[in-house]
């Protein structure tokens, strides 16, 4: 399931024991794409919103803020915001895990590392063209996805779509 | 009155769907003519497809210097041109991103990258970006190959370069020269349409 990172995944493995969340977040989870599929297709009460990413994506960059906004904003509710890195694997070290500090991400982080993209991309979305940023929102009903930028009022408004109110 | 509002919703409902229709059919399929352009190249000349009276096609790239995507396939799209040129397909770079929002892909910048690369290609300013929409690319790196016909140049491929952005050495499928190969043998093309990540057109 975890492919290319047998030893981040063993790190990850030896730092869980030590139950430490800072420990946690030096380790990236790195998956392919049968790896990543599970969290694209759970089926439970909760709406989650996918947004696929990498930090050298100026658009991007840009949005975060927005989906960490939501995250924060719709805590109380049953709503995860799952973050995709499509970053370089060279660039785990020096870019990636950096950025996540600094920007002190909140969301939960997930690397995708599938270089067979014409295979996957068509099974995120067929509407898909494989620009980034591009955003999956679904519950166990629903799924819809967006080849496009947000603006925090943009996501919620689409948000809400999923929540019955 | 009434019938004044009447119209104006009509006209709002009919210019929504117009809207909506426009942006999921934006864009070439495999089949269609595409457009033919004029250009500017980074030699200062102005390029258009007519120009090349010997092709028998053209692998056009919308590319960038900004994009990792891009950057990593330079080497690849300068090799395509090397082989495919003199077989009659040669590459036709197009940078389609607003240098306004990306100062880095400006006509200076293009220069710069196209000189210290060494590209064998032209490689254009989509200024106004009137092209990239007509095509309906959406991100760089994204192919276009065309097959000229007597009716025009004939969309013939749309998509990624090879299966492997990240390593030249490990691809498996070679998406775009598969496709010239077969234009070139008469032979039906296998895969006419991929997909590959890549970097938003900056708009």
């Amino acid at each position: 399931m975890v492919w290319g990172c047998q030893d981040t995944h063993k790190t990850e493995t030896a730092r869980d024991t030590n139950s430490e969340n800072e420990h946690m977040k030096d380790s990236l989870r790195v998956f392919d794409f049968e790896g990543l599929k599970p969290f694209l297709n759970r089926r439970d009460d909760t709406v989650y919103v996918v947004n696929f990413w990498a930090t050298w994506c100026a658009p991007c960059v840009k949005e975060l803020p927005a989906f960490e906004k939501l995250r924060e904003n719709y805590k109380s509710e049953k709503v995860e915001v799952l973050l995709v890195s499509l970053d370089f694997p060279r660039q785990y070290e020096t870019k990636l895990k950096p950025f996540i500090k600094e920007q002190q991400l909140q969301s939960e982080i997930l690397v995708l590392n599938d270089v067979d993209a014409n295979s996957w991309i068509p099974q995120i979305s067929p509407n898909w063209s494989g620009a980034i940023p591009a955003t999956l929102i679904y519950n166990k009903d629903k799924r819809m996805f967006y080849e496009q930028t947000f603006t925090y009022n943009e996501l919620q408004t689409e948000l809400n779509k999923f929540l019955k109110k | 009155m009434k019938t004044l509002k009447t119209t104006f919703v009509l006209l709002a409902v009919m210019s929504f769907f117009a809207f909506t229709i426009q942006t999921e059919d934006a864009g070439y399929k495999v089949g269609d003519m595409a457009t033919d352009f004029s250009l500017e190249n980074i030699d200062g000349s102005m390029v258009s497809l007519k120009d090349y009276k010997d092709a028998k096609g053209f692998i056009v790239i919308f590319t960038c210097n900004t994009c990792p995507y891009a950057v990593a396939y330079e080497d690849r799209i300068i090799a395509l041109d090397k082989k495919y040129a003199q077989k009659g397909y040669p590459v036709i770079a197009i940078m389609p991103n607003n240098t306004t929002v990306k100062p880095d892909d400006n006509m200076e910048a293009m220069k710069a990258r196209a000189k210290a690369k060494g590209f064998t290609f032209p490689y254009l300013l989509d200024k106004g970006q009137k092209i990239y929409p007509q095509y309906g690319a959406t991100k760089t790196p994204h192919v276009y190959i065309l097959q000229k016909t007597s009716d025009g140049n004939q969309v013939k491929y749309i998509g990624a370069i090879d299966d492997n952005y990240q390593d030249a050495e490990a691809v498996n499928q070679k998406y775009v020269e598969d496709a010239v190969d077969a234009l070139l043998a008469g032979k039906a093309i296998k895969e006419t349409q991929t997909r590959a990540i890549g970097c938003s057109i900056k708009v």
